[in-house]
């Protein structure tokens, strides 16, 4: 105020005072019509009514604008819980569980609506969850099963991308798990609850858990997210494929295929299982615990004797890559350079993969010609390392000439002095 | 047949008057002589770094995609490359090692004092030069260890103030540390080092002639006052023989080291992939990267690094003058700078320990 000059005495410092209030109003005229008064009350009742601003404020909704008058209808700027609340204001109240689908739907089901905010994002979520287990179980009124806010969270949802997100790859599991992993909750489905303790000790797991490979299947990966069902027995090979290609169509190559199919066997699951998937070794076509061939066949038979013989060509060829590995790496140790033999090894580790990916068309004949190729890679890399070591002893021999010469010039050269100074 | 040869020289060339003042000139023999051969072993390891870096420079081809494969080559295909090679890197290590004992010797038997002051300064820059040719010689294989010990090397030159960045673009040849980088360092390597070098080793070399060798100043008053005690042998041929000994002697080690610890080659260099965890200097500049890592991030209100810079500066600068800090007379002789010596050989050793240690 020091602007105004100090020179009407008290007429100016009723200026001022008027000026001051004038700016006060302002300020609380603004300050109602930014606020939520929802939150006023809701920040200090418990749940499941209890939201705070800290809470809502991590909401991708909040994030975006929206208000809880978007879900809820009502007057959010009005202080008086009567009115606000009122149906003339078009507050819904608590929002039933049947609704939820839909109430999430009027906006996640419509393209123009959602093109403002991530052009990217689909629109085809509710369509999906109508043909889900748990849409149509919903739809003929079980309101026990799963909808939106179950899996995504209410009030402090987060994008699916964000690491604390209830469906992040890392937390879907979690997120399925907290009712299908609970056997009072799931009585009466008349479906295992064991499915989460399995697939924790799986190879999938490890690579989302141990490996932190966000691309390693999880819960929706083979069921599907919002469209969530089991895959058919018929369709289990499908699912798989999306990721192993290469052993799907060996697969498709193989007796097996129709087999399986005649026999209505789930395809991959039969050897391989579903939510409890081990890293497959090759004892798998052994005889022992781990083998799953002797399970539906004869010992002696013909596929026995295929089994045997493709065992004992993965085994001969992983031997073979070991003792390769052994031979250069003792040549490594002696100093010797090897490093281009040790670039092939990776092919013969390779061709070992492939043969192990060309099981799944159970025939010999092609398993063979990888096994072969990496033998061939092996055998030269096993060459090498005993090369270097033949190498390494010359080597060693020629120093020893090398010291018996300088030990002779020394010699020389001493008595030569001494023949000189004396 | 070497009278006869030694006959033909001499018609021509006069070869005993050729080789008169080296039959003249005498090394003093006291208890502390086998000192003097510390600086024949580092010229015979000169020798033998410019013979097997020729043979090198055959095989080598300096660029970010060939260099590594090059050098591969060299050790797998090329007959006895790996020994070449294996030698040069052994060779290289044992000529800085020499170097260093040449020039704590020198300092410890005050050989540096009036009138040879010219003859330090000069094996200092050799000293310096040699360093510089083990720093452009490690990148040259470009594997992953060199090119990330270059890389944190040239950002400790970018540290010094004002100079600092502009340097460390030269020595770079741009912001970081790439192919331009390797064929800059080659250059440095194989021609601006050697150059320099030779004037310099020439120089030394020289000094060395003209003032003959130092004898410790507690055994040069004992002469004076006594000259009958003086003892001294002739260069050639009694001294010569003994050094070439030492010659034999560090050809016999080096070959050993070839041959029973083949110098590695690693993993070719990526520019791309992180630095490997506690990646160090080669041990001659580990004392100084030690030092750098012990001293905080900010002393005052300059930046630790930056101190750390110019002190070695300082020190550097400091210990090329020593011999102008030093009296001639044995009587005034500075025992600070004895002290000095001893503290600075005991700092290089520990924190070279303590730095192949640290983690």
């Amino acid at each position: 105020m020091a602007i105004l000059p100090n020179r009407f005495g008290l007429l100016g410092v009723a200026h001022d005072c008027a000026l001051a209030g004038c700016l006060v109003l302002v300020a609380c005229v603004g300050y109602g019509q930014t606020k939520n008064s929802c939150l006023d009350c809701h920040a200090a009742l418990p749940d499941p009514l209890g939201v705070t601003q800290e809470k809502f404020s991590q909401d991708i909704h909040a994030q975006k604008g929206l208000t809880c008058v978007s879900c809820h209808g009502g007057d959010a700027a009005n202080d008086d819980p009567d009115k606000a609340m009122s149906a003339k204001a078009g507050w819904k109240g608590n929002i039933e569980r049947r609704q939820i689908p839909q109430l999430c739907g009027s906006c996640h089901s419509d393209p123009a609506y959602i093109r403002q905010f991530n052009p990217s994002l689909r629109t085809d979520q509710l369509g999906q969850y109508h043909t889900s287990v748990h849409g149509q179980r919903l739809a003929a009124g079980d309101t026990k099963v799963a909808v939106c806010t179950d899996c995504h969270g209410v009030h402090d949802l987060r994008a699916p991308s964000d690491p604390r997100s209830t469906v992040n790859p890392v937390n879907v599991a979690n997120t399925c798990a907290r009712c299908h992993a609970d056997a009072n909750y799931m009585k009466g489905y008349s479906i295992p609850t064991d499915q989460f303790t399995k697939y924790s000790t799986s190879v999938h797991y490890q690579a989302l858990a141990v490996r932190g490979d966000l691309s390693a299947p999880t819960c929706p990966t083979c069921h599907g997210n919002h469209g969530a069902v089991p895959p058919g027995t018929d369709k289990v090979q499908n699912v798989c494929s999306n990721c192993h290609a290469f052993q799907d169509q060996m697969y498709e190559q193989s007796s097996h295929k129709q087999a399986f199919q005649a026999a209505s066997l789930p395809g991959c699951v039969v050897c391989h299982g579903n939510h409890g998937i081990t890293y497959p070794t090759d004892a798998k076509l052994g005889t022992g615990p781990e083998a799953v061939c002797m399970r539906c066949h004869t010992p002696g038979d013909k596929c026995d004797q295929a089994r045997a013989e493709l065992l004992v060509s993965l085994t001969k060829l992983d031997q073979a890559i070991r003792n390769a590995d052994k031979a250069l790496a003792l040549a490594e140790s002696s100093g010797m350079e090897v490093s281009e033999a040790r670039l092939a090894q990776g092919q013969a580790v390779d061709s070992l993969t492939k043969a192990r990916v060309t099981i799944h068309s159970f025939r010999t004949d092609l398993v063979d010609q990888d096994i072969q190729a990496g033998l061939k890679i092996a055998a030269k890399d096993l060459q090498t390392g005993r090369d270097a070591m033949v190498e390494r002893n010359r080597r060693r021999a020629g120093l020893g000439v090398s010291l018996v010469a300088i030990g002779m010039v020394l010699v020389g050269l001493r008595l030569y002095i001494k023949k000189l100074e004396g | 047949m070497f009278a006869a040869l030694r006959n033909w020289f001499d018609e021509r060339f006069d070869w005993d008057n050729l080789i008169a003042p080296l039959r003249h000139k005498t090394v003093p023999t006291h208890r502390l002589s086998y000192w003097y051969f510390l600086g024949g072993i580092t010229l015979f390891l000169f020798g033998i770094q410019v013979a097997t870096g020729i043979l090198l420079l055959l095989y080598y081809r300096p660029g970010a995609n060939e260099a590594f494969e090059s050098v591969q080559y060299i050790m797998t295909q090329v007959k006895f490359g790996w020994l070449i090679r294996s030698i040069h890197s052994w060779s290289a290590n044992l000529m800085i090692f020499t170097a260093f004992a040449h020039m704590f010797s020198v300092l410890f038997l005050k050989a540096y004092r009036k009138p040879r002051e010219l003859t330090w300064v000069s094996g200092m820059l050799l000293l310096f030069l040699v360093m510089g040719f083990g720093f452009s010689g490690y990148l040259l294989p470009w594997n992953t260890l060199a090119f990330f010990a270059t890389k944190v090397g040239t950002e400790i030159t970018g540290q010094v103030p004002i100079m600092g960045k502009p340097m460390m673009i030269f020595l770079r040849g741009g912001e970081e540390v790439t192919g331009a980088t390797l064929t800059r360092f080659f250059g440095f390597h194989v021609a601006v080092l050697p150059g320099l070098a030779t004037v310099l080793l020439l120089l030394h070399l020289l000094l060395v002639q003209r003032l003959g060798m130092s004898v410790p100043p507690k055994l040069e008053v004992q002469w004076t006052v006594n000259p009958s005690a003086r003892r001294e042998m002739t260069f050639f041929p009694n001294f010569l023989l003994r050094e070439m000994m030492a010659w034999y002697l560090a050809l016999g080690v080096l070959g050993v080291l070839a041959a029973v610890f083949p110098w590695n080659l690693g993993v070719k260099a990526d520019p791309f992939v992180p630095a490997p965890a506690g990646i160090k200097p080669e041990w001659y500049f580990l004392f100084m990267f030690q030092t750098l890592k012990l001293i905080p991030s900010k002393v005052w209100f300059i930046d630790g690094e930056v101190l750390g810079v110019l002190a070695f500066g300082l020190v550097g600068l400091v210990w090329l003058l020593l011999p102008f800090f030093e009296s001639d007379q044995p009587s005034h002789m500075k025992q600070w700078i004895t002290g000095l010596a001893v503290f600075a050989l005991a700092y290089v050793a520990g924190m070279s320990v303590y730095g192949h240690f640290a983690k």
